[in-house]
């Protein structure tokens, strides 16, 4: 094991796949000589060249679309684009030809590509530059989806995206980059698509965090169980598609009641999404409806005052959880 | 038209013949539309066989072709079985997609058919990707791309120009400028009428082709192909030419008189083609016939073939959503056929 950023643990993963496969590319608005807006490829194209290694312009589309021709082609490209919030430039290619492709030819080429963007808000950036979008991307059949939350898993979630056939869109977190944790040496680690991961075990109640809010809501398990005495089990799905639906379950099972933290809005959030799943296949494991802790369902505003009161932290995770218990609970805080 | 020399005959007939089974692939499928046995959108290339012939003419087998949603004449010049064709138009599961895509998406990796794309300005991005990985894998493989005058007007023709001067990708963009996009003509959609010149600012140069002349078109595509194999520099072909239907089938046709169509009718391609040939004594009156016989027997098989066709399995439904393997394995979907979600691998 070593200790690193989360950037750097990326960083590793990229070099790695870049040295084991010719045919990996990366490209993106700045990231060679510039080593990316938030330096997650600084000193890869030292390594590897600049035709491996390409700065593009700022024409988010075209760029999706040449990755999507590569790779239907071939090649393995990776994408960066600097934030999630330029990708709505770029929609067009990732539905219409990155997810669908494959299926409206009838199998005849995949499209194996990577496109990479941190997203989040909590930085005064105001509407255009604080969204959080795994809920739009999992809508589509055809993409898959990755949210990894630690530094382990952004460097085995990548690893693995890569050598993927399908599109991955990787959703990492802007306020993650700096992060640190411990990851494996061993060059062949990954980490599998499609296997959630328990943060904390509980018998509660099951938070359930996706990308950033795994660790919103891991931080308020711990105060739930210092302060109220529940015990809360958490876990990080790490892909929305695949989903481990099954671990989901099986935790609710366990301890009937659950409650969904997301950065995004609450209307066809992945919340909702999860919520609706539990209760198709769970429904008699619940003792409380679902519980959703989202977004504000408004723009991102800019005053720092309004912004930290529209994304969720630990406090409306730890309300909306005491909320599925009643007064039992309630009356066993005080 | 020009006064190009004829190719070799051969090569000359062979082009008469894959102009003729275009037009006449084109007639059967907009009669077979209006007796339902095709739905969705039918856009038809009637008037516009000349721009594909000799386009695909000038290709190399292992050349990467791009259309856009009026392209089943793509498919049958780059050597798609007729009959897959039209069973795709059919929606049948011996169609060239499975009966995924229809008329807008046809496709064809075997023949680097690389796709009619349904969203208009939208393939040409995906033309500089195939660019890339000829110039990535060091082989000489160059692309054509098609695109209507009206897609000269997306922002993806300006982004991708750019990036495929930057790049020195060997991809050339062709620019069929049919006068109408959709049913705004030409001058009423785009600033720059002169639309060769529309790659310029780009540092893409442009030459122009009468589209409705196949040799003039092949010529200009064969010198456009050498400059983006040989000098790695993209360029831009303007061919002129004009649709004899409608955009779609379901076209009214109001924004033209009829007297321009009938205009642009004398200078039919396969006319004035076959009339040529047939002056310089390489076409008898029996052969044209001849010809034409053989279209319409190879449309009339490919029907045969379409309607024999079955329909996809309703268990096939989700096939080639994904690529399954170890990795996606937990991957759900919601049926509205059965009460729940199934998973994956359980749906192939």
């Amino acid at each position: 094991m070593a200790e690193m950023r989360y950037r750097e643990a990326l960083n590793q993963a990229l070099a790695e796949e870049l040295e084991r496969d010719p045919n990996v590319y990366l490209m993106g608005q700045d990231i060679s000589v510039f080593g990316g807006a938030f330096k997650v490829t600084e000193g890869l194209m030292d390594r590897f060249g600049e035709k491996r290694i390409r700065d593009t312009p700022i024409s988010e589309n075209t760029i999706v679309g040449i990755g999507v021709g590569s790779a239907m082609t071939g090649l393995r490209p990776v994408v960066e684009l600097m934030t999630i919030n330029f990708s709505l430039l770029a929609l067009d290619q990732i539905i219409n030809h990155a997810a669908h492709v494959r299926y409206m030819f009838g199998g005849q080429v995949s499209v194996p590509m990577v496109v990479r963007m941190p997203q989040g808000a909590g930085h005064q950036l105001g509407p255009t530059h604080s969204h959080s979008f795994e809920a739009l991307y999992l809508h589509v059949p055809g993409l898959l989806v990755a949210v990894p939350s630690t530094a382990a898993d952004a460097k085995g979630l990548l690893k693995t995206a890569i050598r993927d056939d399908n599109p991955v869109i990787f959703i990492e977190h802007e306020t993650l980059y700096g992060q640190r944790g411990e990851v494996p040496d061993d060059p062949d680690f990954t980490v599998p698509f499609g296997l959630a991961a328990i943060r904390r075990e509980g018998t509660d109640v099951t938070l359930i965090g996706i990308s950033r809010m795994a660790q919103t809501a891991e931080r308020a398990a711990e105060q739930l169980a210092a302060e109220h005495g529940i015990e809360a089990e958490v876990i990080d799905p790490r892909t929305l598609r695949p989903l481990d639906l099954d671990t989901i379950l099986e935790s609710v099972a366990k301890t009937n009641r659950c409650v969904i933290v997301e950065e995004g809005w609450p209307h066809g959030g992945v919340g909702a999404n999860l919520a609706a799943l539990i209760q198709e296949q769970g429904f008699d494991d619940l003792d409380a409806p679902v519980g959703r802790v989202t977004g504000v369902d408004a723009p991102m505003p800019y005053a720092k005052s309004l912004e930290q009161i529209s994304f969720p932290h630990e406090q409306q995770v730890i309300e909306a959880t005491l909320a599925l218990f009643g007064d039992r609970k309630r009356a066993s805080r005080g | 038209m020009a006064d190009r020399p004829l190719p070799p005959s051969e090569t000359a007939l062979n082009w008469l013949r894959s102009m003729t089974l275009i037009r006449r692939f084109e007639e059967r499928a907009g009669e077979q539309y209006t007796r339902a046995k095709v739905g969705g959108f039918l856009h038809l290339a009637i008037g516009e066989e000349a721009t594909i012939v000799g386009a695909v003419a000038a290709l190399r087998p292992t050349d990467y072709m791009i259309a856009t949603y009026r392209s089943h004449g793509q498919a049958l010049a780059r050597g798609s079985e007729p009959g897959r064709v039209m069973a795709e138009l059919f929606g049948r599961v011996d169609g060239l997609c499975r009966g995924r895509g229809g008329s807008m998406h046809m496709f064809d990796l075997e023949r680097r058919f690389m796709g009619g794309f349904g969203i208009v300005g939208g393939n040409l991005p995906l033309a500089a990707g195939f660019g890339l990985t000829s110039d990535y894998l060091g082989s000489d493989d160059a692309t054509l791309c098609q695109f209507g005058d009206g897609a000269s007007n997306q922002g993806t023709f300006g982004e991708t120009l750019n990036l495929a001067a930057l790049w020195s990708l060997p991809v050339v963009f062709m620019v069929t400028n049919n006068q109408f996009g959709m049913g705004t003509s030409l001058e009423r959609h785009s600033a720059q009428t002169d639309l060769q010149r529309k790659g310029e600012g780009f540092g893409v140069p442009g030459l122009e082709c009468d589209g409705m002349d196949v040799i003039d078109t092949w010529a200009v595509t064969t010198e456009a192909l050498r400059i983006a194999r040989e000098e790695r520099q993209p360029v831009l072909v303007e061919a002129l030419n004009y649709r004899f239907r409608g955009h779609s089938i379901a076209d009214p046709e109001d924004y033209r008189t009829e007297e321009e169509v009938l205009e642009w009718s004398k200078r039919d391609p396969l006319v004035t083609f076959g009339d040529r040939l047939a002056a310089e004594g390489i076409l008898s009156d029996e052969q044209r016939e001849a010809i034409d016989l053989e279209a319409i027997a190879t449309v009339d098989a490919a029907v045969a073939f379409a309607d024999a066709s079955p329909e996809p399995e309703p268990s096939s439904l989700y096939d080639d959503v994904y690529v399954l393997s170890d990795q996606v394995r937990g991957w759900y979907s919601a049926d509205h056929r059965g009460a729940g979600l199934r998973k994956g691998e359980e749906l192939s």
